[in-house]
């Protein structure tokens, strides 16, 4: 509709913080507009502003010095109750990481980004993929990571590539979970399993393990028999469960299977003699045993619990994982700043520094870096009062009962003042914080705006 | 929130069109070429990936029926036959659903209407008409633009409660529009003023009243700014949680609130959820794969709050 209105596209200044504007700033043309008109334009905006934004800074202030339901004037308490309350020390806290680290990720990343598109054909689809979860809601991108980050490998993308990249160099164990009975003559040491008796070459053992489905089993098994009796120390390792029912506890029912693949160790004094592994139907044999009294382990390697990857949205990890999904929010914001920033740096600055002989790496630290600082701090800072103000993506991802462990600044504010504390007073009392947090913002957007204007 | 640019020397437009558009051979296409940039092409389309998984994994498992979401949403990959529209017709009969949909399309038009017509007018007054301290409104204006919604939170629903709009959608517009006036008044004043002056002048021999210079030559003449404000604006009203989550009242709670009920019973309410999501985030999509354009441009100007 707008690209060919005339005037404007020439100049193609959509507002810059009043830099193009400046040019002809109507200060300098007496005459236009009059006055008493002026009012009828403004009073809508000023009486908005007025009431629901400028009033509410002062009142905020005033609220804080009272109690909960505002009734008694209480000083400075609800400001002494924020800092020594656990709860907010803890959103401190969490804004604090939060502030240290997203902004500066964030920034990272979209420089790396916009710096790399430059090179790649189909950057404009690049661009626009990473760019579009800026235009959804942080409820949406919440519901979204909450998918993500479902602890289930089977649910959750998250868990599911890191459990497969996990399983690539550490194998499950075979039989997760697995144990003797109780009255069983192995007994249980440091997550595997020991025999109570000694045996020695000559010997046939049979080691009875329950606690594990038949139809886990590999397919390979075979049903175990009693160990035959040889030369050197032998047995077979089995599961003694009969399928169906029946069988008898402690020995080797027909149909009952062998477990293969199992380790099997011969300790001597407590240091491993001899280790084998069990046949398809369960059998091993240590050949070559010097005579001797031995135990038989069975290593916990053997019963490891498998590997379901991380507790993303537990106490733990929430933070970090919640960051996360702010990252894929704003990575774009950052790339598409710093690309137009790169964009502006003029050519011959770079030209002429390569003429010079400055290789690749340094006209980037020495040019365009520098040309481009101004933009990484605008980014910087606008990312740092966004996250000083993130509520939705914490209180939406959080599960409940982490909530606490995750929760800042803002989003404690409307806990304690809505969520059921209704304590209006220390609400206000952290708005001011808020608001105090901002200041310094609002004093760089307010002196920037100046010094372009002058 | 909002910082400014640095005043770029090449004109916004061209920059937008950079900023999402086509390649340029610049600094790091020399650096690729030099270490290879099969390496960039692979590190790129990983990236692509990851950035694109998450809201897959949104969309498939809005398309999975609850019998079938014991196992991941990829594996509709192996079978495709587990997906279904039956969610989305659920959700049609889904009155909460439905009413919220419309509740934030109720929130949002006026919301954004508001603000482009109250902020447009005071614009055009700092822009173009002379009256006693208006450099200084002007900079509490600026000063404005990062207040954090939190502090209005408290006084405005205690103001509400008073004059018996607190809950209603009224109430919820209302501080939509407040705190986007900030913003709205900073890009389009600044955009107003780049107007050339002598067409206001020549409007002005003319006879025209100021109000007829408003409308006929700066309102059409600052229709890239306002759209980008009205993008921004929508996407920001359509996209908010917070404000409703205090202001609306239960019977008119916008989408967003809707879902974040349904979180708390997260496995469960998955076929509401995902769908729902999905739902609440196409309409931005849309607006922003149709006006790519103005949303960069905006985003360039100056800002996000």
């Amino acid at each position: 509709m707008t690209e060919d209105e005339p005037g404007l596209h020439d100049e193609g200044q959509i507002a810059t913080a009043g830099g193009a504007a400046a040019v002809n700033t109507p200060d300098s043309q007496p005459g236009l507009g009059r006055s008493w008109w002026s009012l009828a334009y403004l009073l809508p905006a000023l009486f908005l502003l007025a009431v629901v934004v400028l009033y509410p800074i002062l009142y905020t202030v005033v609220r804080s010095l009272f109690d909960a339901n505002g009734s008694n004037f209480v000083g400075l308490e609800n400001y002494g109750d924020m800092f020594t309350d656990p709860a907010t020390l803890i959103s401190i806290r969490n804004n604090a990481i939060w502030v240290v680290v997203a902004p500066v990720v964030v920034t990272t990343l979209g420089l790396i980004f916009a710096v790399l598109t430059e090179r790649i054909r189909w950057a404009s689809v690049f661009k626009l993929l990473v760019f579009m979860p800026m235009a959804i809601s942080f409820v949406a991108a919440g519901i979204i990571f909450r998918l993500v980050y479902q602890a289930d490998p089977d649910q959750g993308v998250a868990n599911a590539l890191i459990v497969s990249v996990h399983d690539i160099f550490a194998e499950s164990s075979a039989y997760p979970g697995a144990g003797p009975r109780e009255e069983a003559e192995l007994s249980s040491v440091d997550g595997g399993f020991e025999s109570t008796a000694t045996y020695g070459v000559g010997d046939s053992v049979a080691l009875g393990l329950v606690g594990f489905a038949p139809g886990d089993v590999s397919p390979d098994a075979v049903p175990a028999s009693e160990p035959a009796a040889g030369d050197a120390l032998q047995g077979v390792v089995w599961l003694d469960f009969a399928v169906g029912g029946g069988g008898e506890e402690g020995a080797i029912d027909n149909d009952e299977l062998g477990l293969p693949g199992v380790v099997v160790q011969a300790v001597q004094d407590g240091t491993v003699a001899a280790s084998t592994e069990t046949g398809p139907d369960g059998a091993f044999v240590f050949e070559g045993l010097a005579d001797g009294d031995y135990t038989l382990a069975l290593p916990r390697d053997n019963f490891r619990e498998p590997f379901n990857g991380l507790d993303w949205l537990g106490p733990a990890l929430i933070t970090p994982a919640i960051s996360g999904s702010y990252v894929w929010i704003w990575a774009g914001f950052a790339m598409v700043l710093i690309a137009a920033g790169l964009a502006a740096i003029p050519r011959d600055a770079l030209e002429a520094a390569r003429v010079d002989g400055a290789t690749e790496t340094q006209v980037f630290r020495r040019v365009t870096m520098p040309l481009l600082a101004p933009v990484l701090v605008v980014v910087l800072v606008t990312l740092v009062i966004n996250v000083l103000k993130v509520f939705d993506l914490v209180y939406i991802i959080a599960p409940g009962s982490v909530q606490d462990d995750a929760s800042v600044l803002a989003l404690q504010m409307y806990r304690v003042s809505f969520g059921g504390a209704d304590d209006q007073g220390l609400g206000s009392s952290l708005s001011v914080l808020l608001f105090l947090l901002v200041l310094p913002a609002m004093a760089f957007n307010i002196r920037r705006f100046r010094r372009e204007q002058s | 929130m909002t910082a400014t640019m640095e005043r770029p020397s090449v004109p916004q437009e061209e920059l937008a069109r950079q900023a999402l558009g086509a390649p340029r051979r610049g600094v790091a296409s020399r650096i690729a070429s030099r270490t290879g940039g099969g390496f960039i092409q692979v590190f790129l389309v990983l990236i692509a990936i990851f950035w694109t998984v998450p809201a897959i994994g949104l969309f498939v498992s809005s398309l999975v029926g609850a019998q079938d979401s014991g196992s991941g949403w990829w594996t509709f990959l192996l079978e495709p036959a587990q997906l279904s529209l039956d969610n989305y017709s659920n959700l049609l009969s889904n009155d909460d659903l439905v009413g919220s949909f419309l509740n934030t399309v109720l929130i949002t038009v006026p919301s954004t209407l508001g603000v482009v017509l109250v902020g447009s007018l005071a614009a055009y007054a700092f822009a173009w008409m002379q009256f006693w301290g208006r450099d200084w409104i002007f900079l509490i204006v600026i000063g404005l633009l990062v207040v954090p919604v939190q502090v209005g939170l408290i006084p405005v629903a205690e103001l509400y409660g008073q004059l018996g709009i607190f809950g209603s959608i009224p109430g919820v517009v209302i501080f939509h529009i407040a705190f986007g006036l900030p913003f709205a008044i900073f890009l389009l004043r600044n955009f107003f003023a780049g107007i050339p002056r002598d067409l206001l002048e020549a409007a002005r021999m003319d006879g025209a009243s100021e109000w007829t210079i408003f409308r006929r030559v700066v309102l059409p003449l600052g229709l890239p700014a306002i759209a980008s404000l009205a993008i921004f604006q929508f996407l920001w009203v359509w996209n908010d949680f917070l404000i409703a989550l205090v202001f609306a009242g239960r019977d008119v709670q916008p989408l967003t609130v809707f879902l974040q009920s349904q979180t708390r019973q997260f496995g469960e309410s998955i076929d509401v959820l995902a769908p729902g999501a999905f739902l609440s985030l196409i309409v931005p999509l849309i607006v922003f794969f149709s006006f790519q354009r103005y949303f960069v441009q905006g985003t360039l100007a100056g800002s996000v709050k």
